[in-house]
């Protein structure tokens, strides 16, 4: 058992994609997360940094069983995630919700937002069916859009507007721990620092513990209290993010660091 | 630490601010966009025109298209009583034409339709998660299937007999890899992409994704590639009737009516042949333009534009 204040414990998390052999040429494998562990705390928002490629989607994917780990050991809230299936599964997926990286393609083109919203909240039966149209509204409203943009598609959205869907979408569920993969990389510096005001004010309220996943440090730097750093598959280095910015123990953790020059926290 | 919080988001909703949000459904919106689309109403139209003709062709038709008068063979198009002529058999060609709609366009149709419902479970099925396996299932239909319509409906009809069923089934098989193609393309890409994830991340389970998520967007290229495939099945069960495998004489399919033309062709007759190939074409065209016209209506992004 893990420590009482400890969410969610990742252990030796390892992903390898096959592709399979076409036409007598042989497959090959390809080693996306390699060993990966590190512990989220309750309520704390935890980074996960890393240059493009270091397996930081496939983690967040893993953890949520949206994708096989290859082997290792997910605890969440004393439940073993890896071995969960039917009914306890569904429970846990209510529980753990995801915002996806590329906003284009999060959404179903053919379906109207709204209805993608309240998808969530009907399947896991949070709301009398006569409400579940209101508290699509109010969601939508919290996070920063209007009520009559429920029956819009999504394509009708800037690309900021489909982050905050997404961020809607997930917490439609009602969980309690979220991962958010890249939720401002695609925007501007003002829109990027609504959107993690929001994310804080969120976390505030509903008590939620995050994963953010990111590159930009200063993004990690400001919203964040432990991080783990990935480098080809590996998590190189954990800890806390002024520990980890003020005395890197890793060469790679140095390299990313050297690479901005300037962290500044975002505006607001 | 509990979601509680959520639930008591706020005082409810007022049901004005909700009212309505579903008035946009995909297809309400993509007959809007065709409403727009000139070309595509017009080969509406024309379809729409021919098939009322075809069905009420035993109410409308001028004459009966089997029984001729041996003594008026041949009369050329504009004669008095009869606007498109008769043929060598004496029979007036416009009822034929009338009647024969009914065979063309059910030829045109139903296999379409059949092999539309097939090619869907074919290709998702094996589309959706299939892996290597669903591949392989599609290979195994290409290789199948890779055999001249022709020559299957020659040998269907050795064995069956000519006739329009078996004229049906013959297209319809053939059509069946093509089809299931397409729907297992658009169900490896589509199944792809993240909003499937997120359906699985909200707990839907695998029936619920090929039914809401994935059938939605399988269908829109579905829809187009039949209609246009529709007006190719016309032309292609007509060159069965008028290679004999297809539907029979004297029934008054489009197909058939030309082949009759073709003995009277050369004798310089050739409004027998050439009328009900102009018919021929301008279904078969109007197929086609309303399959673009559907292409365009169901991209989500030309919908609201
Ligand atoms: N379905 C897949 N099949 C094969 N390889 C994959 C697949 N998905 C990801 N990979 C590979 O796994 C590695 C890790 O990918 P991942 O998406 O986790 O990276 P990332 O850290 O999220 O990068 P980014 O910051 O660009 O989003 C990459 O090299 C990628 O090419
Ligand atoms: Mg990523």
């Amino acid at each position: 058992m893990s420590a009482p204040d400890v969410l969610l414990d990742v252990r030796e998390l390892r992903k390898v994609y096959r592709t399979p052999a076409v036409l007598g040429r042989g497959g090959s494998e390809f080693v996306a997360v390699e060993g990966a562990s590190f512990t989220v705390r309750r309520g704390e928002t935890f980074g996960l940094i890393g240059e493009s490629g270091s397996g930081k989607t496939t983690v967040g994917r893993m953890l949520l069983r949206l994708l096989d780990a290859t082997s290792g050991y997910v605890e969440f809230d004393g439940y073993e995630v890896l071995r969960l299936a039917g009914p306890r599964l569904r429970d846990l997926r209510q529980r753990m919700q995801i915002v996806f990286q590329d906003s284009g393609s999060a959404f179903n083109p053919r379906l109207p937002v709204g209805e993608q919203v309240a998808f969530p909240m009907r399947k896991f039966r949070l709301h009398p069916e006569s409400e579940i149209k209101s508290r699509v509204v109010d969601l939508l409203e919290h996070v920063g859009l209007w009520a009559d943009q429920a029956q819009r598609y999504p394509h009708e959205f800037s690309g900021g507007q489909r982050q905050r869907l997404g961020i809607a979408r997930a917490l439609a569920a009602q969980p309690d721990f979220v991962v958010l993969d890249e939720p401002t990389s695609a925007l501007d510096v003002s829109v990027q620092g609504q959107i993690l005001n929001l994310l804080c004010d969120l976390q505030d309220e509903r008590g939620l513990t995050l994963i953010l996943i990111s590159h930009n440090l200063a993004v990690i730097q400001h919203m964040c209290d432990h991080a783990a750093v990935m480098h080809e598959g590996h998590v190189v280095e954990t800890g806390s993010v002024d520990e980890l910015f003020g005395a890197p123990r890793s060469d790679i953790t140095r390299q990313l660091l050297d690479a901005v020059l300037e962290p500044t926290a975002p505006a607001g | 630490m509990s979601s509680e919080i959520i639930t008591s988001s706020g005082p409810a909703t007022s049901p004005a601010r909700v009212a309505g949000w579903q008035r946009r459904s995909q297809w309400g919106l993509a007959m809007r966009a065709l409403r727009r689309d000139k070309v595509a109403v017009a080969a509406l139209v024309v379809l729409v025109a021919v098939t009322l003709v075809a069905v009420l062709a035993p109410w409308i038709s001028p004459y009966d298209p089997l029984v001729g008068d041996p003594r008026a063979r041949l009369l050329p198009p504009g004669t008095p009583g009869h606007l498109l002529g008769l043929d060598g058999q004496g029979r007036d060609i416009l009822s034929r034409l009338m009647w024969g709609g009914r065979y063309s366009l059910t030829v045109a149709v139903v296999p379409v339709v059949c092999a539309a419902l097939l090619a869907l479970v074919i290709g998702m099925a094996s589309g959706y998660r299939g892996g290597r396996r669903g591949e392989a299932v599609m290979r195994v239909l290409d290789v199948v299937f890779a055999f001249p319509i022709v020559l299957f409906a020659i040998a269907l009809a050795a064995v069956l007999g000519a006739g329009l069923v078996n004229t049906m089934v013959a297209v319809g098989i053939t059509l069946v890899p093509y089809m299931s193609r397409v729907v297992y393309t658009s169900t490896v890409q589509e199944s792809a992409k993240e909003y499937v994830e997120a359906a699985r991340a909200a707990g839907a389970t695998d029936l619920e994704i090929l039914r809401k998520q994935l059938l939605p967007n399988v269908l829109s290229p579905l829809v187009v590639y039949g209609t246009t495939l529709a007006g190719l099945v016309i032309v292609l069960a007509a060159g069965l009737s008028f290679l004999g495998v297809g539907i029979t004489p004297p029934a008054p399919d489009w197909g058939v009516m030309t082949a009759d033309g073709r003995q009277v062709l050369l004798e310089g007759y050739a409004h027998v042949a050439t009328v009900p190939g102009l018919v021929i074409l301008v279904v078969a065209l109007a197929f086609n333009l309303l399959g673009d016209g559907i292409r365009d209506a169901l991209d989500p992004h030309k919908q609201t534009s």
